[in-house]
């Protein structure tokens, strides 16, 4: 295990949002200007502080969504129904809003070209990423910017989405990445339906003697079974990593 | 002094607040899962659990040598630095003390480890005195190995990240060396009531 972290302090950082689009039919891109942002990997994630006027505060954690190549933060935020924060960030906030956050946080779930260069590409081990819903998140940070470094580490993803108009990520999905839908196809759908399971993850995801760096994000009972599948299947336990999300309306 | 975020406000009860370190909020009855590898699967005919490190005679139980150790039952809140708590939590195990007791500890610290690699420090202070323990049932049942089983640390006062799963024993140390998640930012004592959650915190 490495032990390279840096230890500094994080302080909350004042960011403002500068949009808030629609990424799919529930999920909001939240795009922030961040006053001393420090850079980050793909794969880390934030803290989101916000406070009333009563001084009541939440906190919330967010993966980033965006490269460290482009200056702004992206956050992809699902508006959980009777949730107390993303209601907030997906509804309330308007461009020119300010909130606050910290960050990055997180060294573990991380993969960056910067950390492959050392490695000549023939033997460079491929990266596996495996994503349920918003799980997506990092992973698109980690597609974007596999992309704007030209890194040839061969990268594929695994996604597991609701329907097509739950599909996050447009062009940044290539020939590497497979979507699945687990709640129905629209007629042309061409590729596979149902959950992530052993075929599926035989069929579309690096084998074992390929030896992949594996990488899993989303809802907690996905993760945990997509995490037994791979070591079924014949994956270290040690090439596998985790990270979940999940709101209080999560099954856990 | 905080930024102030107009038509935010509170949306959950306040009855628990007494209970809710701060930037917490409660899950209810969820438990969440979080863990950065796969659950281990350890058999129990080859599962013990160990105190090894700075100690005069190190001490070494199997399964069944465990389960005969004297039992603690304790109903806590716990607290993950991810922002949830969840009140009243019942387990049941052997408090550190007990398994500390005939070791003959010499140093200040302890380190623990788990299956799958993990490992997490704390000052010998946070698991003595009745403050921690190793748990093997929570709810009247067998602890599920998604949580932690068959047999976890139990730290309540601190962060749940310190309650490491999968604990296979105690490394007493003569130093403070950082754990996992400490190496990779996260606060080295992690108590939730001063907010430790990160290195500098």
């Amino acid at each position: 295990m490495a032990r390279a972290a840096v230890q500094r302090r994080l302080t909350w950082l004042r960011a403002r949002l500068t949009d808030n689009l629609p990424a799919s039919t529930r999920v909001r891109r939240l795009v922030f200007d961040v006053d001393g942002w420090p850079g980050h990997l793909p794969g880390q994630h934030v803290d989101v502080r916000l406070t009333a006027e009563d001084g009541y505060t939440a906190q919330r954690s967010y993966s980033i969504a965006s490269p460290p190549e482009d200056p702004r933060l992206h956050l992809l935020v699902e508006d959980l129904p009777g949730g107390e924060v993303s209601p907030y960030l997906t509804e309330e906030m308007q461009a020119g809003d300010d909130l606050e956050l910290r960050g990055p946080i997180g060294g573990y779930f991380v993969w960056s070209a910067a950390a492959d260069a050392a490695t000549p590409a023939e033997r460079r081990r491929p990266v596996q990423l495996v994503a349920g819903g918003a799980g997506v998140s990092p992973f698109l940070a980690m597609l974007d910017h596999a992309r704007r470094a030209g890194d040839p580490t061969p990268v594929r993803l695994l996604y597991s989405a609701r329907t097509a108009d739950d599909v996050l990520g447009g062009d940044l999905l290539g020939p590497g990445a497979t979507v699945t839908l687990t709640r129905g196809a629209p007629p042309d759908w061409t590729g596979p339906t149902g959950r992530v399971d052993g075929a599926l993850l035989q069929e579309h995801a690096f084998p074992p003697d390929a030896r992949p760096r594996v990488f899993v994000c989303g809802p907690t009972v996905f993760v945990e079974t997509v995490a037994t599948t791979l070591v079924d299947l014949g994956h270290p336990p040690s090439a596998i990593r985790l990270e979940r999300f999940g709101g209080i309306g999560d099954p856990a | 002094m905080s930024l102030v975020s107009r038509r935010f406000g509170r949306r959950r009860s306040a009855t628990t607040d007494d209970r809710l370190p701060p930037g917490q909020y409660d899950t209810g009855d969820l438990f969440p899962v979080l863990s950065a590898g796969p659950t281990p699967r350890t058999p129990l005919a080859g599962w013990d659990l160990v105190v090894r490190g700075e100690v005069a005679a190190p001490q070494t139980w199997t399964w069944e040598e465990f389960r005969e150790l004297p039992r603690e039952s304790v109903s806590v809140d716990i607290h993950c630095v991810t922002k949830w708590s969840k009140f009243g939590t019942r387990w049941e195990g052997v408090s550190v003390d007990t398994l500390l007791a005939d070791a003959g500890v010499e140093g200040s610290y302890v380190v623990a480890f788990c299956d799958g690699g993990y490992t997490t420090n704390l000052p010998l202070d946070d698991v003595t005195d009745g403050r921690a323990w190793v748990v093997d049932t929570y709810d009247g049942q067998p602890l599920a190995p998604e949580h932690g089983g068959p047999a976890r640390l139990l730290v309540p006062h601190l962060y749940f990240w310190k309650s490491a799963k999968w604990v296979r024993g105690l490394s007493v140390r003569p130093r403070n060396e950082p754990g996992f998640w400490e190496t990779f930012g996260y606060h080295d004592r992690g108590d939730p009531w001063r907010e430790q959650r990160y290195s500098g915190d």
